[in-house]
């Protein structure tokens, strides 16, 4: 009796002295998931999904503060390499994929007051002062940061259309029935 | 001229098939072997069948109501009935009605609906209810009667039978046979060799047409031969099932029987009695639950078999067919998840086929 | 000769009688061509024409700028009325760079080069006439015949594969012009194996068009390299790479050509075109169209100028029996809605096809039962019950690791479904979303690079401004010190 108990409070002792090393000297510095969400991340800090930067984004992912779902220009695919990489299962059918959205300067109302491409993350915008802007659609991530700043309400976003190269056939609809006749 | 029509993709003509054409194909291959069933034990197993097909049909229809999906599309779909009946025809003809019943509910709500509905259920609905039935109330489902066919001279007529099937069951005891099965094992359990156990026994050709003791629909093996030969040639089902679980049983009740033979009874009287042939040609073959693969519906029916055969030898059971058809039902998603078709212009690892002799015409 | 099996397949009902007695007939002339400046794989061509311009037939109208595109010519003689966008010939209605042409009716014809021997030609100068002449293949896959006419030069290629086998349900055009003009298709089809420098041709025809057949082997007596040769009647005989494995049992490896075997497959009809091209220097600016289906009051071959309406070809078969529930180009198992009757004729365009809504036999779908005759119909040794069932659940990685990319969307499956899924459109929809992916993938990956640049140049410019400001206080600090050292000697 006594000897089991000795042995085992020994036991338990040596083995919690053993972990308390362990997590002293094989401690993990920083979160390596954190660097590796934000790989994936789109990288224009946008903002759009309430971080400072994609940085605070992934480590918000990282540490489950936010949801895998909160990149608008991710779209789904980065939602489906997130739940990949977190391992977390989503349903995706669920997640509504947003158009995709370009900015689009009213040239009309345009008074080239620079503000908007001094805001803009990724030089999409074009011009130069006193000289109408323009947006390069391609590498527009739709952050919306421009059309807030600017005084003139002339950008707005638009969704990108759909030309035939980029057409596809739509999801046939999930399985309804409506009508069935016998045979 | 505008079309509207919902942009969906061809093919925009389709084969004359549907779902419910392909169950009315199955219950017209039961036909035969159902009516031979209800005429070989009369009025008792028409009341049976009866209860047993209702209750599912009510239970499915419950059971879409509670989940809020269509009822009518899957009512007429013909699979609640398709369960029911193959349920009813695996039951001793002349058991009291409450086992119809609570085996239908199981089948369907256990069995089906739990599981999603139509085509999502990992067991055969049937095989599931015959199980839980035979664990729960093993007396009643293994008592079975001698024919008394309808009209027949000794035969329970209108009035009795209702006794019979919503009565009291007690009063079976008088006139309950074994099977061929049951008898065999009881008979080797005391210490009875084959040679004295198979004297009074139905005959091979007996066994053939079914005019023997057993389960309603599980007695004539021609008629569900002839059944299973329309279901092939209609292609509804394909040979690798019943075929490889046949031979499979067969194969094994030879080398077992000619290394024993006082023991273990030959191939014939294998394959001939008890459920085998329904459970080759309707049973294992349900399409929902067992593999889309050749090669898998081989392995699957290979293990069918030899389940079968190691259960009826071994075990504490005489039958098997239902414990081996839901075994090898668990491990059919893993069939198909190993077992798949070598893809056009592969190898069976998947990579892209390489020409040795030519290298490859490319020029450099 | 020996025939190999393929796996899987399907027994549609033909439906060729409809229309597979009716000799070919030439359409009246349009009030307007549409004639729409992408009508194959590849890069749109460019307008070389002007609005108001008069042009005769066989002019060039836009002329092919990239590899793999192909030069669009006029149909017939008229004026240029305009170079715009208009209702793309295609299931999603969308606009689509279009020259409309005006037809002045004298239909006169551009100059053309005198007859040539093409066997007097280089090899290179045929490939130039048949891109010249805007041919693309002629089947409906629509991929410029020039460039597979060139593989000589990347593949050791050995047999030149007619495809004749025609195995979609109603179609007859290929049939007819075997049955009416097999003499011009073997000459095509001789000036092909001379560009490819090919050792033998192989006719395949499938067995249901006997007259085809005779007449192909009649015109082929003479040639003991060119083979004419039965296949069964089965779908998908006619997918490319399967057609190869019944000829020769071999199948093409995964993602590669059947060049990769030495092999190239071409289209009876583009052989006919071949033929008009290269021996008379005719382009490519009409084809023979089936207008056929249930819904059709006469269903006929026409032969049809590129840019007709669909509507005039409707009107020309006497217009509808029944308002149909589909009206398609192509096929009913591989063919495309069209989004309205007034899209033009494209070169890829083998019928126009009014089905009624019997003959389309749609029904709501049903949950799979897993019966698998997808599996035993599918051509590829796929499991579509399982891709589509990723697909539909958005896991379409899922599905690309069952093989999604190695289907050819031939429909096999859905065919035969008795739950009615749509399976092989469960598989167009991912293999296009996984496309759009990957363009955004790309566009990701390019505003990233762009995002990075200009935070290092906004770096780089806080840190000119540091130093600058640094500088101008040192400079102050440095006055400052040399103002109060005077000040104290003072």
């Amino acid at each position: 009796m006594l000897a089991a108990i000795t042995s085992l409070t020994i036991l338990g002792i040596a083995l919690g002295y053993l972990l308390g090393l362990a997590s002293r000297y094989l401690k993990v510095e920083g979160n390596p998931l954190q660097a590796e969400i934000e790989e994936l991340l789109p990288g224009s800090q946008c903002g759009q999904c309430g971080y400072p930067g994609c940085t605070a984004a992934a480590d918000a992912i990282a540490n489950s503060q936010a949801e895998i779902t909160i990149c608008p220009p991710g779209g789904l695919a980065l939602v489906e390499k997130l739940a990949s990489k977190l391992g977390v299962s989503i349903d995706l059918s669920s997640v509504e994929d947003k158009a995709p959205m370009v900015a689009f300067v009213n040239e009309a109302l345009c008074i080239g007051c620079t503000k908007c491409f001094k805001q803009c993350p990724t030089d999409a915008l074009a011009g130069g002062p006193k000289q109408i802007h323009t947006v390069i659609s391609d590498a527009c991530t739709g952050c919306e940061k421009c059309v807030d700043i600017c005084p003139t309400e002339c950008v707005a976003m638009r969704p990108v259309p759909i030309t035939l190269q980029d057409w596809h056939w739509p999801k046939p609809d999930a399985v309804v029935v409506t009508q069935v006749s016998v045979v | 001229m505008k079309i509207t029509v919902p942009i969906i993709g061809g093919p925009y003509t389709h084969e004359t098939s549907s779902i419910n054409r392909l169950m009315l194909w199955v219950m017209l291959a039961l036909l035969p072997v159902t009516a031979y069933g209800l005429y070989l034990f009369g009025w008792p197993a028409i009341f049976l069948f009866t209860v047993t097909v209702l209750t599912a049909i009510i239970a499915e229809a419950l059971s879409l109501w509670i989940a809020r999906r269509p009822i009518k599309p899957f009512l007429l779909d013909g699979s609640a009935v398709l369960t029911g009946w193959l349920l009813a025809l695996t039951l001793p003809p002349w058991a009291p009605w409450w086992v119809g019943v609570v085996g239908s509910l199981l089948a369907i709500v256990i069995g089906k609906q739990v599981f999603g509905g139509l085509g999502q259920n990992l067991f055969n609905p049937a095989m599931v209810a015959r199980v839980a039935l035979l664990i729960s109330f093993p007396l009643q489902l293994t008592t079975f009667v001698a024919p008394h066919p309808l009209f027949a001279a000794g035969s329970p007529g209108f009035m009795d039978s209702l006794h019979v099937t919503f009565g009291h069951a007690a009063q079976l005891d008088g006139i309950s046979s074994a099977t061929l099965l049951g008898h065999i094992r009881t008979q080797l359990s005391q210490g009875i060799d084959l040679s004295k156990a198979l004297l009074n026994q139905p005959s091979l050709t007996q066994l053939l047409w079914g005019n023997t003791a057993g389960s309603m629909g599980e007695t004539s093996a021609l008629l569900i031969l002839a059944g299973g030969l329309l279901l092939l040639a209609r292609r509804i089902i394909s040979w690798r099932i019943p075929v490889a679980m046949l031979a499979t049983v067969a194969v094994l009740a030879t080398i077992m029987h000619m290394l024993d033979p006082l023991r273990y009874p030959d191939a014939a009287y294998h394959l001939l009695s008890g459920s085998l042939m329904l459970g080759a040609f309707f049973i294992a073959t349900d399409l929902v639950t067992s593999p889309v693969t050749g090669k898998g519906q081989l392995l699957y029916a290979v293990g069918c078999g030899l389940l079968i055969y190691v259960i009826r030898s071994w075990s504490g059971f005489p039958e098997g067919v239902a414990f081996a058809v839901l075994l090898m039902n668990a491990l059919t998603p893993l069939i198909d998840y190993y077992i798949k078709p070598r893809v056009y212009g592969r190898t069976h690892r998947g990579e892209p086929i390489q020409y040795a002799d030519e290298a490859t015409s490319k020029k450099s | 000769m020996k025939l190999f099996k393929i796996r899987g397949g399907v027994h549609p009902d033909d439906r060729k009688k409809l229309s597979a007695n009716k000799a070919i007939e030439p359409m009246p002339m349009p009030k307007l061509l549409r004639i729409p400046l992408q009508q194959h794989i590849g890069a749109p061509a460019e307008p070389v024409v002007r609005k108001g311009d008069k042009v005769l037939k066989g002019q060039l109208l836009a002329d092919s700028k990239s590899v793999i595109s192909a030069a669009v010519h006029a149909p017939t003689s008229g004026q240029i009325m305009a170079i715009g966008n208009y209702m793309a010939p295609h299931p999603s209605g969308l606009p689509i760079r279009t020259i409309t042409l005006k037809p002045d009716h004298d239909d006169r014809w551009i100059e053309l080069p005198a007859e040539v021997d093409p066997f007097t030609l280089t090899l290179d100068e045929i490939v130039k006439r048949v891109a010249d002449a805007g041919i693309v293949g002629m089947g409906g896959a629509t991929f410029p015949s020039a460039v597979k006419l060139g593989l000589r030069k990347r593949y050791e290629l050995h047999t030149l594969v007619l495809n004749g086998a025609e195995c979609e349900p109603y179609l007859t055009c290929d049939d007819r012009l075997m049955r009416e003009q097999a003499d011009d298709i073997l000459d095509g089809i001789r000036i092909m194996m001379h560009a490819l420098q090919v050792e033998q041709a192989l006719i395949a025809i499938e067995n249901n068009k006997p007259e085809a057949l005779a007449a192909m082997r009649e015109a082929s007596s003479g040639f003991n390299k060119i083979k004419v040769i039965n296949v069964p009647t089965r779908y998908p005989m006619g997918s490319e790479k399967h057609l190869v494995q019944t000829l020769t049992g071999k199948e093409t490896p995964a993602r590669a050509l059947t060049a990769d075997i030495g092999i190239v497959v071409h289209n009876v009809a583009t052989a006919h075109a071949v033929h008009d091209a290269v021996r008379f220097g005719r382009p490519l600016i009409s084809r023979v169209v089936t207008v056929s289906g249930g819904a059709i009051q006469q269903p006929r071959n026409l032969h049809v100028l590129i840019g007709t309406p669909v509507q005039d070809l409707l009107d020309y078969c006497g217009g509808f029996l029944e308002q149909p529930s589909h009206i398609l180009s192509g096929g009913p198992m591989m063919g495309h809605p069209i989004p309205d009757t007034k899209v033009p004729v494209i070169k890829g365009f083998n019928g126009v096809i009014a089905l009624t809504a019997k003959e389309t036999a749609i029904r709501p779908p049903m949950p799979c039962i897993r019966c698998a005759n997808c599996v035993t119909a599918c051509p590829c040794g796929l499991v579509p019950l399982e891709m589509a069932a990723r697909a539909r659940n958005g896991d379409l990685q899922g599905a690309v690791d069952l093989g999604l990319m190695d289907c050819i969307a031939c429909g096999s499956c859905a065919y035969v479904c008795p739950a009615h899924v749509p399976l092989v459109q469960y598989f167009n929809y991912a293999k296009g979303e996984l496309t759009l992916r990957q363009r955004a993938e790309h566009k990701q990956a390019e505003t990233k690079r762009l995002a990075e640049q200009r935070a290092v140049r906004i770096e780089h410019q806080k840190k000119a401004k540091r130093e600058a400001m640094m500088r101008r206080r040192q400079e102050a600090a440095r006055k400052k010190a040399a103002a109060q050292t005077t000040e104290t000697e003072v």
